[in-house]
Parts: C-alpha cells; sequence; structure tokens
C-alpha cells in the first residue's frame, strides 16, 4: 500500500467516525432539552406553594421520561454497540443529569435513594455493559451527588415553607450516602471532585437542622426516619 | 452556629448509621466494582510504559543503522526487540479480553504510538516504504490456551484461543506523526556519514507522509495539528539538506559532509572516521 492510499483509508476512517459522532451529538441536543424540561418541572418544589404539589410534579417528571426512554433508543442504533466507551463522552453530562433527576424524582415520592437498577429503568437502558447501552457506575454516582446538592437546597426551602421535619429526614439520608460514598476508593478524577462538595451539602443541612432544633421546632415522631441526632443539645 | 467540628459529626453520623442498610449494601458494590476497574487500569498503564520503553530503545538502536557497516545485524537485533515488545502487547490483549477497550484507551495509547513509530522506523530501513495498520495487526495475534478446568476431564486438551489487539486508525497516525522526527533524525545522520542516497530518499517519502497529514487535515485527533507542526520542521531541514548536498555535494569530500550541516542544523553528531 502507497502512503496515499494508506492516508486516503484514513482519512475514510475518520470521516465516518466524524459522522457517526455528529448523528450522537443531534441525539444528546433533544435529551439535554428533555432534561431541562424535567427540570423545570421538578425545581417549582423549592417554592412554598409546592410542596403540595409534589405528587403531581413527580407524575409529570415520570411522563417526561418517556421522551427520554424515547430518544435513548435512537441514541443507541447510531453506534455499534461494542463502542459505547468510543463514544461515552458526547452523552456522559446529560447522563448525569438524567441520572439525577431520576434520583431526585424516586427521593420526592418515597425519600429512598434510587439504586442503579431502578435509574437504568427509568431511563430505559441497561446496568451491565455486556447486556448493551447502560448507564456506568460513576456516572449514576455522579448524579446521586446531583441530587445531594440539591436536596441541601430543598432542606433550607422546607423550613421556609414551614415544613420542619422534612431537612430532619433529609439530615438522615445524606448522612448515609455519606458513608456510602466514604466506602469508595477514588482515583483523583472528577468524580473524587463531585464527591468533594458532598461535604458542604451534609455541612449545611446539619446548619439547618440544628438552627431547628434549638428553636425547638423540630418535633419529634414526624416522618418515616427515627429521630435524627441534631446538632447542639 | 455548628458547635461540632467535621471529625466529631463523621463519627455521631457512622455511629447511628445503620450498617447493614442498603445504602452501604449497594456502595460496597460499586467500591468493588470501581477498585477492579481502576486496577485494571493500572495493571495496563504499566504494562504501557514498558512498551513505551522497549519500544524507544529499539528506535535508538535502530539508529545505528547509519554508522555501522552491517545493518542487517541491527535490523536482527530491533525484530527480537520488537518480538518482546508485541509480548507486552499480548500482555494488554489479555487484560482488554471481553472489556470496551475504549474504556482503558487512554491507559495503553501512548505504548501503542511509541510502537508503530518503532515498527514503522525499522520497516522504512528495510523496506523504503511505510507500513500499513493492517501489516502491523497482522503480528499482533496472540495464540493463548485456556486455562485448565479442574472440572473437566482429565484428557480433554485445554482449549485454545486467539487474542488480537487492533491498533486504531487515529494511534497509528499518531504513531507515524512520530516516526518522521526519527526519520529527519536518519537523514540528517546518514548524510553525515557520506551516504548521499538516502536522504533523498527520506525527503520523497517524508514529502508524502506531510502531504497524507495535510489532506487529513484537522479531522483527526486533535493531537495531529501539533505533531504537524513539527512535521513540517522535520521535512524542511531534509529538504535543505538535499538542497546542501545538490549544490556543495560535489565540490566536498564525503567525510566532511557533516560539516555542511553543523552550521544549519541545530542537533548534529557525526561519527568521525567514517568512510
Amino acid at each position: 500500500m502507497s502512503v496515499t492510499e494508506m492516508f486516503s483509508y484514513i482519512q475514510g476512517f475518520l470521516s465516518a467516525d466524524q459522522d457517526v459522532r455528529e448523528d450522537i451529538r443531534k441525539v444528546v441536543q433533544s435529551l439535554e432539552q428533555t432534561a431541562r424540561e424535567i427540570l423545570t418541572v421538578l425545581q417549582s418544589v423549592h417554592q412554598p406553594t409546592g410542596f403540595k404539589e409534589i405528587p403531581g410534579k413527580c407524575a409529570k417528571a415520570r411522563e417526561l421520561f418517556n421522551a427520554v426512554r424515547t430518544h435513548l433508543s435512537e441514541l443507541k442504533t447510531k453506534f455499534p454497540v461494542e463502542q459505547y466507551y468510543r463514544f461515552h463522552e458526547h452523552w456522559r453530562f446529560v447522563l448525569q443529569r438524567l441520572t439525577f433527576l431520576s434520583a431526585f424524582v424516586v427521593y420526592l415520592e418515597s425519600e429512598t435513594l434510587v439504586t442503579r437498577e431502578e435509574a437504568a429503568k427509568i431511563l430505559g437502558i441497561e446496568v451491565v455493559r455486556e447486556k448493551g447501552f447502560h448507564l456506568d457506575v460513576e456516572d449514576y454516582l455522579a448524579g446521586v451527588l446531583i441530587m445531594a446538592s440539591e436536596l441541601s437546597r430543598l432542606a433550607v426551602n422546607s423550613v421556609t415553607a414551614g415544613d420542619y421535619t422534612r431537612p430532619i429526614r433529609i439530615s438522615n439520608f445524606i448522612n448515609d450516602l455519606d458513608s456510602g460514598f466514604r466506602l469508595l476508593n477514588l482515583k483523583n478524577d472528577p468524580l473524587r471532585k463531585r464527591y468533594d462538595g458532598l461535604k458542604y451539602d451534609v455541612k449545611k443541612i446539619e446548619e439547618v437542622v440544628y438552627d431547628l432544633s434549638i428553636r425547638g421546632l423540630a418535633k419529634e415522631g414526624e416522618g418515616e426516619a427515627p429521630e435524627a441526632k441534631t446538632g447542639g443539645d | 452556629m455548628n458547635k461540632r467540628d467535621g471529625e466529631g459529626c463523621s463519627k455521631q453520623a457512622d455511629a447511628s448509621v445503620n450498617l447493614s442498610s442498603p445504602i452501604i449494601a449497594a456502595f460496597k458494590v460499586f467500591q468493588q466494582e470501581l477498585d477492579t476497574k481502576h486496577d485494571k487500569y493500572e495493571r495496563l498503564v504499566k504494562i504501557s510504559r514498558d512498551v513505551t520503553i522497549e519500544s524507544k530503545r529499539t528506535i535508538f538502536l535502530l539508529h545505528r543503522v547509519t554508522s555501522v557497516p552491517d545493518t542487517e545485524a541491527i535490523l536482527n537485533e530491533a525484530d527480537a526487540k520488537l518480538d518482546l515488545v508485541r509480548q507486552k502487547i499480548g500482555l494488554i490483549a489479555d487484560e482488554l479480553r471481553g472489556e470496551d477497550i475504549y474504556q482503558f484507551h487512554r491507559a495503553i495509547t501512548p505504548g501503542v504510538q511509541e510502537y508503530v513509530e518503532a515498527v514503522s522506523f525499522q520497516h522504512f530501513i528495510r523496506h523504503r516504504s511505510l507500513i500499513s495498520l493492517e501489516e502491523i495487526n497482522a503480528r499482533l495475534v496472540f495464540a493463548r490456551t485456556e486455562k485448565a478446568d479442574p472440572a473437566a476431564p482429565a484428557e480433554a486438551p485445554p482449549g485454545t484461543y486467539v487474542l488480537t489487539f487492533q491498533v486504531t486508525p487515529s494511534d497509528y497516525l499518531l504513531g507515524v506523526a512520530d516516526l518522521t522526527g526519527e526519520l529527519m533524525r536518519l537523514c540528517i545522520s546518514s548524510v553525515g556519514n557520506g551516504d548521499i542516497d538516502t536522504p533523498f530518499q527520506l525527503s520523497q517519502f517524508l514529502r508524502q507522509i506531510h502531504d497524507g497529514f495535510s489532506y487529513i487535515g484537522n479531522t483527526g485527533p486533535y493531537e495531529v495539528s501539533k505533531k504537524l507542526h513539527t512535521l513540517r520542521q522535520s521535512l524542511g531541514k531534509v529538504e535543505d539538506a538535499c538542497y546542501a548536498l545538490r549544490v556543495r555535494g560535489s565540490e566536498i569530500p564525503k567525510h566532511m559532509l557533516a560539516d555542511v550541516f553543523t552550521t544549519r542544523n541545530a542537533i548534529m553528531d557525526p561519527e568521525e572516521g567514517v568512510v
């Protein structure tokens, strides 16, 4: 093969690669748009009036996840299934956001942590790489961490809206999450950096709980979790 | 404000956390998964480093063809070294068996590029042509035997399977870009040793490669643009060498040709006493 032929072949390969990435980008754009719509629906729970409407908003969000499943099915068709990580960078960000959104919905509905399997089911994708387009564990964890920040904000706004028990439950939940994350041996990568932010969320929520308890606003026995260890005393 | 310091609060948090809670159980699984992946990544980084080092040594060895009469000996020694490098690449293939290779690509790409550089350098010295990606990949096929299965009957022979490692077109491209730097050095040192044919062959060859890269432009990986700049410099030096040979070659004794280039080129170390 002459030099020219070799470069011609390579150029063909690179050109085809660019085409695939262009296709992927288009679908990812639709995904990002839908993610923004879901976020808009869920953001409104932070408003004082929003708290009563939580079930309704969760239902609406779940409806929007149908569109997400459709887009992700389309995304799967744009590239060979065994080359997931070749193009992973294109959808990593939006998949993390979608995980966060599904985790947030599940938390609002049941105050539990969405499992990786549940999150993948909401998105209509796999958990295990060998089975197909899957949710990478690090993307799942990143989405959970984004939710932790959202919950610290929710704790603050709950108090403002007059709900004094929710922050206690959020505090228990976040501390559980923190204990879980401490088990991980993380490398110095973006996930590690994001995890470093968790301690600020933990601190913020603890301060809310402390503020409530010293003013005697936190009530005993309400909410699903056992009475939290509160600050101060 | 919160009176507890960070350490105190974590102790309290752990004490009240139910250690068999579903969250903790889930994270134990994540811990294992992440550890496994990171360990594999690190193993691959280590092997890739070995590949890089051995490939670089092979390249240094190959440069000696300009200063010794017996190039065949050097080429054979290089063959042996490259066989060892290929064995290491076989270890990479073992680690990547059943994996998505792109998940670990960043771990191994430096080694792979260096290997491409070494093997294409040797190919050029032997054949005065550019080794193709296909030819490179054809030599990265490894036969393996399955580990003996204790459950299998004793007389059954262990299964064999074939592993391949595929250099990607973009790693090939980057390796060839680095190759041009070595070819430039080869050109300068061969002139310094009185070889007036190689420079002209190299000039033509490098020009073809340069044209190839120009054709690819910026559709390739972004590192290519940086390397293209270096390639242009290399090509310039080689073309200057050919010019000097044409213009001055007839009037200067061969063993003094090197002096022509010490003034024009930054990196020079002509062998003494050759000719």
